[in-house]
């Protein structure tokens, strides 16, 4: 048994970002959210990660501006410290480490130096104040904490404070809880259970005006009540407001208290004015169920967190400007993990009734492939159509998906649809749909693997006990080719519990239970029978490469290897094998085995006795879904142990729907350096006039630097129609001078060709500077690649006569001193 | 902000006749001429020569009908009881009648009276003909007897006494003078030549034969009777070729399409059937409102003209080609349309700038009223004459979209009786539709639930509820019938399976932990 050191197992993007309500800076540019351990800045127009702030060891809980200096922000973390970051620059300023778990916590102006945390002390929630310490020190001890509230709901929706700081409303059950700082007093208000319509009253958010004496608290019923006159014990008021279906999740109110934001399960953001409550606005269909709700410190824009891993931002509650999104992680992955042969993405099944496209490279949602394709309707406790299993063919071309929804024992609704890959449009287009293609669940699902072959074959199982081979059928006279139902089977009336074809698509392994049949698909004949009692198999994979004439199979004891040439059993070890899978690109396979609360890993390959490289207590819990990525490039390993790591790298889900992979110390060496050459540019977002500006700016430069360098800025002057589209485009009063576009314009017209052989030189020079440049400009690049290819041809271009030369020598002096003129007045 | 996606409505193959040349072919006739004649039209004969009329005998009258005049251009009356079997002869000159008073007459198609008159049958006369030669008259009657006259001195040559039943059909050849075959009661088609004085092949029909008829090329025949239609070799010296049993009353009357290609037999059961003359397959079916008693093919297949047991004459023109062309010109010349398409056939150029204006989706009134929630109406709309009738796909699909919003019951609940019996009559009309069962299934146990306490308050509904319930029960019979015979053929498909023997070899066990 050896374990290997410099193997390391790290999570792998796909973090939630919707855990904490987000943070919108006060410039409204960037957004904060907490992610994982990290909290991550994104900038709210272009959707791009700038920057990590990392350091948190434990969740991190909440992310706070300071309130004092609105360029700093605070985190929280169940690792027990809040730290402050300068967020422009993702640096660490200062960790103050308070000692106990910290589930949410406030800030607020009145209250200078004092950061309220709800912590887990013995027994029950406490609401705690946390005099900070100053000192200049990095690392602080916080001393001085008092206890405010007991008895508080760790949910940081729950509490709020009012009139900038006056009073703190916390919501318990059924209990409201006002405590005003000046009167260092607490009023108490509490609802019944359930009153007489069948509402549920237990409080569920709250959120204070920040100008009146109003709070604003939803309930779980689907009702907000705004309370007012709280600081009576008895002659307290409160109004009722009612829209929503089902729980209020989350309240805000913007800076100004004009109006009220709300929004629950329905998706659906409603703004209520504040004092004319009848007057309401919606917008609906955001997505999965709203969890929280932000407003910008200048109220323009609007931020909800949706429970698919989702962050839209709204322009004043019409328009959604943006939208972050995660890796969507429900409550279970019912789809395999996958990989897109095409965009080498994970697939996984994401929003209900979506199949999800999630790029690992750059750890970035790719789209959302709609594969229900119906009006989700928000209601919980309703039965859905779910995507339960999706396979690719070798190829990426073909996609298949198996919905299905479960209504009641007896009735089971199943479509089998299979997408074809467009070209044109580079998505999946529904090719054919087949409506219940079995009685019962389908169990696993391939298509036949081998890309050369003519025929594209699906092969299907399910617990009515049939498999069933579906084809490609020539394209009808009306429309294109269509899927068909080719052969189907079955054996002694045992359910198929799952599929493989062999890596050359020669053989086909369908498991009965304890029986594993192998079929020949061209003739569908059944060629033999393995069986290894006791134990069901549940898991089957073929050899690949030199490795193909083995069949692995796993029961709930054993992990089996049969030869296909000898029809025998080659041999067998016992352990308890959760997920079998096999590298596409090597023989190596990998078994995830589930021992006393952990789960162990071990790669092999089926032909050695021994395994290739084994790692104890991968992760707690049960792995039930794992993949290999193939690598976009190879990795130079030597050492023996990390050698399987080479080609392809080992994505795998916990228990807890963590994604998590196996890097090597020189992977992440690499990594390392390499993001701290890349330097990130504060985003500003990509709008015509910034690139025209930001050309014009640097092209001053250029100007200022040598005069020869107007000619390579001529030749990198877009000649396409394209920037005359952007041109026009641009709205007048935002373009630069008339008298600028005019020289850029004529510019654009002139003929740049490099003449002389001795400019050649000089030029290249030139161009290599201003890619430089150009790599500062961020996407101007874009024309970059235009620009080299232009420069390549040029210097293809046949030799001009002596005097087309001297002719276009002339045209450029005078264009010279007349552009100068006018750039210079 | 996606868009509201709108109801999926499952496209279903369509089921029933597909859509063939044949079916083209066929359908391609003009809304049918009805003229009322005196009674049972009993025999339709077209004239050989341009412009093809032809002669409908009808009771104690034939008309002759011009091809596109509604009018008779001529009639015939000085029959004394029912006229039979008008014929043209080869050269549409003469045209000869038998009748009911067992005289039989010949016409000069111009006169008015009768050129001859041929007396000697005992019985009505039900078959008359002319011989291919032009100057002999073949007769078949109710006296069992066929003859031959001679018209131009109208004397009998032959007696033939072979039949042993009426004589009702017959048929001369074109292409010999001396040959003619005739169908009886006595079930037995005979072909007879005048050189030998008899029968030279008898075949059995085996049914009462009504209707024979000899292909152009004359080696084969086909006869009708009963419910059968069968094809005889002649050249095989009558050896039976095919059956057919497409009718399910007996077969009055067959025809050819010009081209000999198709076969058309028209029977009391309403249909006239159009066969393949290859395989004999039924390519095209037509449905008429009364029993047929006579069909007739214009040649080119210009005109079906059938009569009826109810005394209309039904007369369907081909469409021209040019006509139809011309009526698709007319629509694109509609003011309407061509404010409709205006500016949206506009290509745009290569450096115009297009202006991407917000397309409004539309949505089907049930998709808004789904919009909006507002459950009831969306079915109502889903239930509306026109969807229910004729797209029972999308009512269907409304009601499933319905069920997994789980507002079906409420979108159900709340109907008064015509409502409910409307929503009845939909269930029973596609509850055993195989595409629709699994949801109608939870409609009809969701009405049954809601709707029990008010059973028995209006007999409307409790009659469609008896209907539902013995539509179920027959349903699942005729399952369980089904199941038996799968469950038969399962076991004949195993049994004829080969069985393997699979090797066993040693197993080496690895310790991996």
């Amino acid at each position: 048994m050896v374990e290997h050191g410099d193997i390391r197992v790290v999570h792998c993007g796909g973090s939630k970002i919707n855990f904490r309500d987000p943070v919108i800076t006060h410039d409204s540019r960037f957004l904060l959210c907490a992610s994982g351990e990290a909290v991550k800045v994104f900038s709210t127009s272009t959707e791009e990660c700038i920057h990590e702030l990392r350091g948190h060891t434990g969740l991190v809980t909440g992310v706070l501006l300071r309130p004092s200096n609105h360029l700093q922000v605070y985190s929280s973390s169940l690792d027990g410290t809040l730290r402050l970051w300068d967020f422009t620059d993702g640096i660490l300023i200062k960790t103050c480490v308070i000692g106990y778990p910290i589930y949410s916590f406030y800030a607020s102006d009145k209250h200078e130096n004092v950061i309220f945390i709800v912590a887990s002390m013995p027994k029950r929630f406490q609401l705690v104040a946390v005099h900070l310490p100053q000192s200049g020190d990095q690392m602080v001890e916080a001393q001085e904490l008092s206890a405010v509230l007991s008895g508080v709901n760790p949910n940081p929706a729950a509490i709020a404070f009012g009139r900038g700081g006056e009073f703190i409303a916390s919501v318990n059950d059924l209990q409201l809880e006002v405590y005003f700082f000046k009167k260092q007093k607490s009023y108490r208000f509490f609802l019944k259970e359930d009153n007489k319509k069948g509402g549920w009253n237990t409080f569920t958010c709250v959120a204070c005006h920040p100008k009146d004496d109003c709070i604003a608290t939803g309930h779980e019923d689907g009702k907000i009540r705004l309370w007012r006159n709280f600081n009576h014990k008895k002659e307290y008021t409160y109004s009722t407001l009612h829209w929503h279906h089902s729980t209020v999740s989350s309240l805000c109110f913007t800076p100004e208290g004009t109006n009220l934001l709300s929004g629950g399960v329905e998706s659906v953001l409603v703004q209520w004015r504040y004092n004319q409550e009848s007057e309401r606005d919606f917008l609906p269909r955001l997505g999965g169920a709203i969890t929280h709700i932000t407003v910008s410190p200048d109220g323009s824009l609007f931020c909800t967190s949706h429970s698919d891993n989702k962050i839209t931002i709204i322009q004043s509650c019409v328009k959604v400007s943006a939208v972050i999104q995660g890796l969507v992680k429900g409550d279970s992955i019912r789809t395999d993990l996958m990989m897109d042969p095409r965009s080498k993405a994970l697939v996984l099944n994401g929003k209900p009734g979506h199949l999800q496209f999630y790029s690992l490279q750059r750890d970035k949602l790719l789209y959302n492939l709609d594969i229900v394709q119906q009006e989700y309707i928000h209601e919980s406790g309703l039965q859905q159509f779910e995507v339960v299993k999706a396979a690719f063919d070798a190829s990426g071309s073909w996609l298949a998906t198996v919905e299905e929804r479960h209504q009641k024992a007896a009735e089971l609704e199943l479509n089998l649809k299979l997408w074809a890959f467009d070209e044109q449009t580079q998505s999946f287009v529904l090719n054919t749909t087949i409506s219940a293609p079995h009685d019962a669940q389908i169990t696993a699902m391939c298509f036949c693997q081998p890309t050369d072959s003519q025929t594209t074959l699906l092969v299907s199982t399910s617990k009515d006990g049939h498999f069933k081979a579906w084809q490609l059928a020539a394209p009808a006279h009306t429309e294109g080719p269509s899927w068909l139902c080719d052969f189907v089977s079955a054996y002694h009336g045992l359910v198929p519990e799952c599929c493989s074809f062999s890596a050359d698509g020669s053989l086909l392994a369908v498991v009965f239970q304890e029986v594993v049949t192998v079929w020949s698909p061209s003739t569908w004949e059944l060629l033999t029978t393995l069986s290894q009692p006791p134990g069901a198999v549940s898991d089957l994979c073929f050899g690949r490469l030199s490795c193909s004439k083995y069949l692995l199979g796993t029961t709930a004891s054993n992990l089996l290897c049969w030869n296909l040439l000898t029809c025998s059993l080659e041999w067998t070890t016992s352990m308890d094998v959760r997920r079998l899978v096999a590298d596409p690109l090597s023989e190596n396979m990998a078994a995830f085995c589930y021992q006393s609360g952990s789960t162990d890993l071990f790669v092999f390959k089926p032909s050695e006795p021994r395994p290739l490289f084994s790692h104890k207590a991968v992760c707690s819990g049960k792995v039930t879904q794992a993949v290999f990525a193939p690598r976009e490039e190879m990795l130079e390993s030597c050492e023996e142990s990390s050698q399987w790591l080479n080609r392809s790298q080992l994505y795998f889900l916990t228990q807890q729907m963590d994604l998590m992979t196996f890097t090597t110390k020189a992977e992440e060496d690499r990594l390392l350096a390499s993001s701290k050459q890349l330097v990130i540019d504060d985003s500003v977002a990509m709008t015509p006039f910034y690139l025209l500006l930001g050309k014009h700016r640097q092209q001053q430069q250029e100007h200022q630097d040598s005069d020869s360098s107007l000619w390579a800025e001529r030749t990198a002057l877009p000649q396409t129609s394209a920037s005359m589209k952007e041109l026009l485009q641009t709205p007048a009063h935002v373009l630069p001078s008339t008298s600028y576009l005019c020289s850029m314009f004529v510019q654009s017209l002139l003929i740049s060709v490099s003449d002389a052989r001795s400019a050649h030189a000089e030029e290249e020079m030139e161009s290599e500077k201003e890619e430089e440049d150009s790599e500062e400009e961020m996407e101007s690049s874009r024309s970059k690649p235009e620009l080299a290819a232009a420069a390549a041809t040029e210097s293809d271009t046949p030799a001009l006569t002596k005097a087309q030369a001297r002719e276009l020598r002339r045209v450029r002096k005078l264009d010279h001193s007349w552009l100068a003129g006018l750039l210079d007045s | 902000m996606a868009s509201f996606k709108p109801t999926k409505i499952q496209v279903y193959p369509k089921l029933g006749e597909k859509v063939t040349q044949d079916t083209l072919y066929w359908k391609n006739y003009k809304a049918p001429v009805q003229i009322k004649e005196f009674g049972a039209v009993t025999s339709i004969d077209f004239s050989p020569v341009t412009p093809h009329n032809f002669a409908v005998t009808a009771f104690t009258r034939i008309h002759i009908y011009g091809p596109f005049s509604q009018e008779p251009v001529k009639s015939f009356t000085r029959f004394k009881d029912t006229a039979y079997c008008g014929r043209f002869r080869s050269d549409g000159q003469l045209l000869v009648a038998g009748c009911e008073d067992s005289v039989v007459r010949l016409f000069d198609v111009s006169g008015k009276v009768a050129l001859r008159l041929f007396k000697g049958h005992t019985k009505a006369v039900h078959l008359t003909d002319f011989t291919s030669d032009r100057y002999q008259i073949l007769t078949g009657s109710d006296d069992y007897t066929c003859r031959l006259w001679d018209i131009p001195n109208a004397t009998e040559l032959t007696t033939y006494t072979e039949h042993t039943d009426y004589i009702r059909c017959g048929v001369t050849s074109k292409l010999n003078r001396d040959l003619f075959i005739t169908g009886s009661y006595d079930h037995t088609v005979k072909l007879f030549d005048a050189r030998v004085e008899k029968s030279v092949i008898t075949m059995d029909h085996g049914q009462p034969v009504e209707s024979v008829l000899l292909y152009p090329s004359e080696g084969l025949l086909v006869s009708a009777g009963g419910r059968h239609v069968k094809v005889w070799d002649l050249l095989k010296g009558g050896q039976p070729l095919v059956s057919l049993k497409n009718h399910h009353k007996t077969v009055t009357s067959l025809a050819l399409s010009s081209n000999g290609q198709r076969l058309l037999s028209a029977s009391l059961d309403r249909h006239v059937k159009v066969y393949n003359t290859t395989n004999y397959k039924v390519v095209h079916n037509f449905d008429y409102a009364a029993s047929i008693l006579s069909l007739g093919l214009a040649p080119d297949d210009a005109s079906i003209v059938v009569g009826m047991t109810n005394s209309i004459l039904s007369i369907k023109h081909r469409k021209n080609q040019e006509d139809s062309k011309e009526i698709a010109g007319q629509q694109r010349r509609r003011p309407s349309y061509r404010v409709f398409v205006k500016g949206k056939n506009y290509v745009p150029k290569q450096d115009d700038y297009l202006v991407s204006k917000p397309v409004k989706e539309h949505l089907a009134k049930y998709d808004k009223q789904l919009q909006r929630f507002n459950v009831s109406k969306a079915l109502d709309t889903a239930l509306g004459t026109y969807i229910r009738f004729r797209k029972p796909e999308i009512t269907v699909a409304v009601i499933k979209e319905l069920d997994r919003r789980g507002t079906l019951k409420n979108a159900l609940a709340g109907r008064d009786e015509r409502g409910l019996s409307q929503l009845l009559n939909f269930i029973i009309g596609n509850l055993v539709d195989a595409r629709f069962t699994p949801v109608l299934v939870t409609a009809a146990e969701m009405i049954l639930d809601i709707y029990q306490s008010v059973i028995g308050q209006s007999p409307v509904v409790d009659r469609q509820l008896l209907r539902l319930q013995d539509l179920v029960k027959r349903e699942i019979e005729f399952q369980k019938d089904l199941l038996e015979v799968l469950g038969m053929l399962d076991t004949m498909f195993a049994s004829s399976l080969p069985r393997k023997e699979v090797p066993c070899s040693g197993i080496a066990t690895l310790d991996w932990v």
